[in-house]
């Protein structure tokens, strides 16, 4: 444990620590563009160049490793000359087109120049190196030369991430530029993560480009659905429009990446939503206030129940569902329903496509913590499909919109055999579209809650607004529904139903809601 | 005066295997291969043989630098990529010696127990790539290379690779890259080459003239090499001499000649009555002086007691009438062109040098550009992970140094007045 100071402040550090994470450790900020804590050291761009007392020159922080005794100063005047200096070169050709940058207000480039340079500029706009702008690089990345720093960033996450290596440097001196060969874009299913490790406005999203200022931008800590590995990431929205994802660091589970797949998934919480509860009679849809048609929901269930008994009725789950969520749909299935007709289904089936790095087979967020809270998978999914099909279901609740491997076609064929539907969903689909009653819930980024990964991690996301529309939390509705067949649920929020969970539930005994902390923790098993 | 590399130049059969073996060639390796390894490093680190690539890092020192650990192979990389204006010597011995540093490379394998050794040549320099290959092929023959080197089971494959026009494919580390086929970067140093090098291997980059030495040093003894120069500075140096001179060429001389020497009598002095304006002593890239500095010694010390460098030793005569601020704009195109873009403060700089020089030169240079330009060269200079921006900024600094006044009035008069025009 070398012991150091930095600017005089006296830190300790593990064995082959950087000076620039050992400031970052006493909280001092070591300008940087090439640096990235998940790629190698390039030191090219120069902006964290420190004094160390001993060496006759300034010290790269990003790559000079941290040794007992060093004295360490980033507050001179030769050490401010030379970032600014740095900074000043890294400018002199830029376009400065913050304007019409999609980079404006994340940019390294103008956060720097607002700390460490704020310099006049000393070249001529005439003289300025243009290069190619909005070229498409592929994978949805589109690359401007012009606005490039050349740190490299794009060039090590292709060879040492994606190990695809599409984006090289070309040409030399100031006329280098990151670009691909002749007819070889970026073609890769990790692309997304250029835009976000771009310092700049370089690499920007094809996708999210010009569609919100990021300065509008609100965070939530999320997971992302779009398969098992449970991608930890921010959600980023506004005014009610989720806009995009990007990867939150989680070396246990995605490092500092997600794939391209579930960087699209935001989109679902936008497109095709379900934003008030309806009814269909006689094939035609009328909206209904929650408070009419909730009790007209819990009538019907317990009628069916009283009137042919509790095998008649049926509640296929979803992996899409929290912890929290199922734990509630077990009890409303089991002990206020009092059937055994209960199921998950899985939006894919277990052969979706899957790589040997994050994308996982399983395009659900949470099917081991359907499992892991006794709600029975695709077998006895099949078994009360085949209940229904036979006419012996007389009421059936749906959550989400797939109904395993059956077809649109089938889907509508197996649910015409159920004389009452109800669906609990968030988007638009084949379900919503045969279901009697429609109580539609909020998105992922509406809600909070628990999943459980491909590799038994328990890891937490958060509400970032308020339900769409009049959809409301599914927790929710199931404790509205509940109580309305005498559950006397008092759950407020998800917290207050995982405390009960943890209780009851053997592989999340004793956990809570902070000692799973952002970046989760293993269930037991 | 006692050669070391040139004596034989002037025969042409000594490119030949036969002409060299006729004076003695690779006597020094037969004799190498009977004395302990250690011996051989020994006699080189008496000799005070100083590496002729420019940096002057005492040669012994650098194969001591190789980890004493054999369990990795190691690799020898031979610098022949000569690229710094001004610099033609290892042109010179490529062409007229090339048996000279193939034993040279021999010995140096043997001792470092080398297996692999690859030369990187300049690929301009395609005629010298052809005598070399022959050159190789007969040491082959002959068993001075390739498996069971003079039947003493030591084997020894000597690769020739040329470079794709690249000064800074000359930086040990860049040499290294392109030798990999990656781009021709200049490495993050930790670490070094002499523990990660060429293929991950720990490596020993040496250049052509460095290697050239150490037959003759095993031949006659480390202690007589470093007689003939002076105290850190074993043997002698071939310096080039370009410019308005009666006799530009290579010349072999101690390796504390004195420059003022080798201009006005080993070359003869200036052309055509010409007066002496400034000389560069060592290549393009390190600081010129002004004409009544050069009174000056090669060795590494003495030069750079005068503020500048005795680099490669090619020296670049520049003649009573010529601009320096045309002479430094040459200069600085050829950084600019040459900055392989790798870190910041070279890539932009150079160029912002070349643009800022070229303007005073047009006569279109602004009150402030010569502070302008010395900010930037400060902003370079020692801020990069290899010398090329110092070696675009010593020129600079040196000819505004020196010539401070010729910058002022091109400014001042918003023309050259040596009357060039662009």
């Amino acid at each position: 444990m070398p012991n150091l100071t930095i600017n005089g402040v006296a830190v300790s550090v593990p064995e082959g620590t950087t000076i620039l994470s050992a400031a970052k450790q006493v909280g001092i900020h070591i300008p940087h563009y090439c640096y990235h804590t998940h790629l190698s050291v390039a030191g090219n761009c120069r902006m964290c160049q420190v004094e160390v007392e001993k060496f006759p020159k300034l010290q790269t922080a990003c790559s000079t490793v941290a040794t007992e005794g060093m004295v360490v100063r980033t507050d001179t005047e030769a050490v401010r000359k030379a970032v600014r200096g740095a900074l000043e070169f890294l400018l002199i050709h830029h376009p400065i087109d913050c304007p019409i940058c999609d980079q404006a207000g994340e940019c390294g480039l103008q956060d720097y120049y607002m700390t460490v340079g704020l310099h006049k500029s000393r070249y001529p706009l005439g003289d300025k190196i243009h290069k190619k702008k909005v070229q498409d690089a592929g994978s949805g990345i589109v690359l401007d030369a012009e606005r490039c720093i050349l740190c490299s960033r794009c060039v090590r996450f292709l060879e040492e991430v994606t190990g695809t290596r599409e984006l090289q440097f070309f040409r030399r001196g100031d006329h280098s530029e990151i670009s691909f060969f002749p007819g070889r874009p970026i073609d890769n299913h990790y692309a997304g993560n250029l835009a976000d490790i771009c310092p700049v406005g370089a690499l920007t999203s094809r996708d999210f480009r010009f569609r919100c200022r990021v300065w509008f931008l609100k965070s939530a800590e999320s997971i992302c659905t779009g398969c098992a590995r449970g991608c930890n990431i921010e959600a980023h929205f506004h005014e009610g429009v989720l806009y995009r994802y990007k990867p939150r660091v989680n070396d246990a589970v995605n490092r500092a990446w997600m794939c391209d797949f579930g960087r699209m998934e935001y989109r679902k919480a936008n497109e095709a939503r379900l934003l008030a509860p309806f009814v269909r009679e006689n094939g035609v849809e009328k909206e209904m206030p929650w408070g009419a048609l909730m009790p007209q929901v819990a009538q019907r269930l317990s009628d069916a129940v009283r009137t042919h008994g509790a095998d008649t009725v049926a509640v296929i789950a979803s992996p899409q569902l929290s912890n929290e969520e199922l734990f509630l749909v077990r009890h409303f299935a089991s002990d206020l329903l009092g059937t055994m007709n209960l199921a998950f289904t899985r939006r894919a089936p277990e052969d979706g496509f899957s790589d040997d790095f994050l994308i996982h087979p399983d395009k659900n967020p949470n099917s081991a913590g359907a499992r892991l809270l006794g709600i029975p998978g695709e077998e006895a999914f099949h078994a009360v499909a085949g209940r229904i099909s036979r006419g012996e279901i007389r009421a059936l609740v749906i959550f989400g919109n797939v109904l395993g491997a059956f077809s649109e076609k089938g889907t509508l064929e197996l649910l015409s055999k159920a004389p009452f539907i109800v669906q609990v969903g968030t988007n638009e689909g084949v379900v919503s579209r045969a279901a009697h009653a429609v109580l539609p819930s909020a998105s992922f980024v509406e809600r909070g809650g628990t999943f459980v990964n491909c590799d038994g991690r328990l890891q937490r996301f958060r509400a970032g607004f308020a339900p769409r529309g009049k959809a409301r939390n599914t927790i929710e509705i199931l404790v509205d529904l509940g109580n309305r067949l005498g559950a006397g649920w008092s759950f407020s929020g998800e917290e207050s139903v995982f405390r009960a969970l943890s209780r009851s539930e053997a592989p999340f005994r004793g956990m809570t809601y902070g000692s799973i902390g952002s970046l989760g923790r293993e269930v037991k098993r | 005066m006692e050669t070391v590399l040139t004596t034989h130049f002037a025969d042409e059969r000594y490119r030949g295997i036969d002409g060299y073996r006729g004076k003695g060639g690779y006597g020094a390796l037969r004799k190498c291969v009977s004395m302990p390894r250690e011996a051989i490093v020994e006699e080189v680190k008496k000799a005070n043989l100083r590496g002729r690539g420019g940096a002057g890092f005492p040669a012994g020192v650098k194969w001591g630098f190789l980890p004493k650990d054999l369990s990795r192979p190691r690799v020898l990389v031979v610098n022949a990529d000569e690229g710094e204006p001004g610099t033609f010597k290892d042109r010179l011995i490529l062409s007229h010696g090339p048996h000279l540093l193939l034993e040279g490379i021999a010995i140096a394998c043997y001792a470092l127990s080398i297996h692999r050794a690859y030369i990187y040549i300049r690929g301009e320099y395609a005629r010298e790539a052809r005598i070399l290959e022959e050159a190789m092929e007969e040491a082959r023959a002959a068993g001075f290379l390739g498996k069971d080197v003079l039947g003493t089971g030591f084997d020894l494959e000597v690769t020739l690779h040329r470079g794709a026009g690249a000064y800074i494919c000359g930086e040990e580390t860049s040499t290294i890259n392109s030798l990999e086929g990656k781009r021709g970067w200049p490495r993050l140093k930790p670490p070094f080459p002499a523990v990660v090098g060429a293929f991950g291997l720990p490596t020993l980059v040496n250049n052509v003239e460095t290697l050239c030495n150490v037959p003759w040093i095993l031949e006659n003894g480390g202690e007589r090499f470093a007689a003939l120069g002076c105290e850190k500075n074993g043997g002698t140096r071939l310096v080039g001499v370009s410019g308005p001179v009666v006799r530009p060429g290579i010349y072999e001389l101690p390796a504390n000649a004195n420059l003022k020497n080798v201009i006005f009598d080993v070359a003869g002095g200036l052309r055509d009555g010409k007066a002496l304006k400034a000389v560069i002593p060592g290549g393009s890239s390190t600081p010129v002086l002004r004409a009544d500095e050069i009174d000056v010694t090669f060795d590494i010390e003495t030069m750079a007691k005068a503020g500048t460098m005795a680099g490669t030793c090619g020296v670049i005569v520049i003649p009573e009438g010529t601009c320096m601020v045309r002479a430094l704009s040459v200069l600085m195109n050829f950084y600019a062109h040459e900055s392989c873009g790798q870190c910041t403060p070279c890539r932009e700089g150079t160029g912002w040098l070349k643009l800022v020089v070229g303007r005073i030169e047009a006569g279109q240079g602004r009150p402030g550009d010569v502070e302008l330009v010395l900010d930037v060269c400060d902003n370079m200079a020692g801020k990069t992970i290899c010398a090329l921006a110092d070696a675009a900024v010593m020129p600079a600094q040196s000819f505004i140094g020196k010539f401070r006044g010729e910058f002022d009035r091109h400014i001042a008069e918003g023309k050259c007045p040596f009357g060039n025009r662009f």
